[in-house]
């Protein structure tokens, strides 16, 4: 699936601009310790976190990971929206939490 | 790809907003010289805990890239003050983060065995209150 493809997930809010949503959804991660992801997340993921800072663009980038999703309506902070765009990682959030995220995309990965 | 080339980055303490930029330029200039993308993955997860560790933990510091021929150097130093216990800071989990810097996510006491498995070869000296090395080694 495609970052499009997304649109349909339960009040799903693009929080950056100037974004390929052509980019191509090849798995799933969700977890907020940082060394942790970096360790473990794979290339093309959808990173679920709860962390803001402008930290997760870096991480996402190294990683190729294909978006980070904000659980729960967390909004990202200016900056970190920012570099999200100049590094062309996009940054979404919804209601939902991690959990009902991951089900959603069971249903479509 | 070229035989040699040589690249410096200067990291500062505490200096969240920019940390992470020394991997990244490391990670771009690598896929521009067309290394492999697993060994790119490897070093780049390497250089990003070695940023952070140098950002988060010690006064200040530098990360030198290295190409030369089928290996690739990733080299730190930082300013103090150095890690009283090596051994025990190569222990995964174990971490002197405080509260603030592991809400930010830092601080589980992985960075440097994250370090060490990415890297062929992997050496850490350090000394108090001189500061910490680290030397990385990629094999092409």
């Amino acid at each position: 699936m495609i970052l499009k493809d997304l649109a349909s997930l339960e009040g799903l809010k693009l929080l950056n601009e100037d974004i390929d949503l052509n980019k191509e959804i090849e798995s799933v991660y969700i977890g907020d310790l940082l060394s942790w992801v970096m360790a473990h997340a794979g290339k093309g993921s959808a990173w679920i976190t709860v962390q803001t800072h402008m930290n997760i663009i870096a991480v996402a980038v190294l990683l190729e990971m294909s978006c980070i999703i904000l659980p729960e309506n967390i909004k990202a902070e200016e900056n970190t929206l920012a570099r999200a765009s100049e590094e062309g990682i996009a940054v979404f959030t919804t209601p939902l939490d991690a959990y009902k995220i991951a089900c959603e995309f069971k249903e479509r990965l | 790809m070229a035989d040699t080339y040589e690249m410096t980055f200067n990291v500062g303490s505490r200096d969240f907003s920019s940390a992470g930029d020394a991997s990244r330029t490391i990670k771009r200039t690598l896929k521009q010289l067309g290394v492999d993308s697993s060994i790119i993955r490897r070093i780049a997860i390497a250089s990003y805990e070695a940023e952070m560790n140098i950002a988060i933990h010690s006064l200040g510091g530098k990360i030198d890239l290295l190409i030369d021929g089928d290996r690739i150097f990733v080299e730190t130093e930082d300013y103090g003050p150095g890690i009283e216990n090596v051994d025990l800071a190569m222990t995964e989990g174990w971490s002197t983060a405080g509260h603030e810097i592991r809400e930010m996510g830092f601080g589980a006491g992985m960075g440097l065995p994250n370090m060490k498995k990415c890297a062929d070869e992997f050496y850490i000296e350090s000394e108090v209150p001189t500061g910490t090395k680290i030397k990385m080694i990629f094999n092409i």
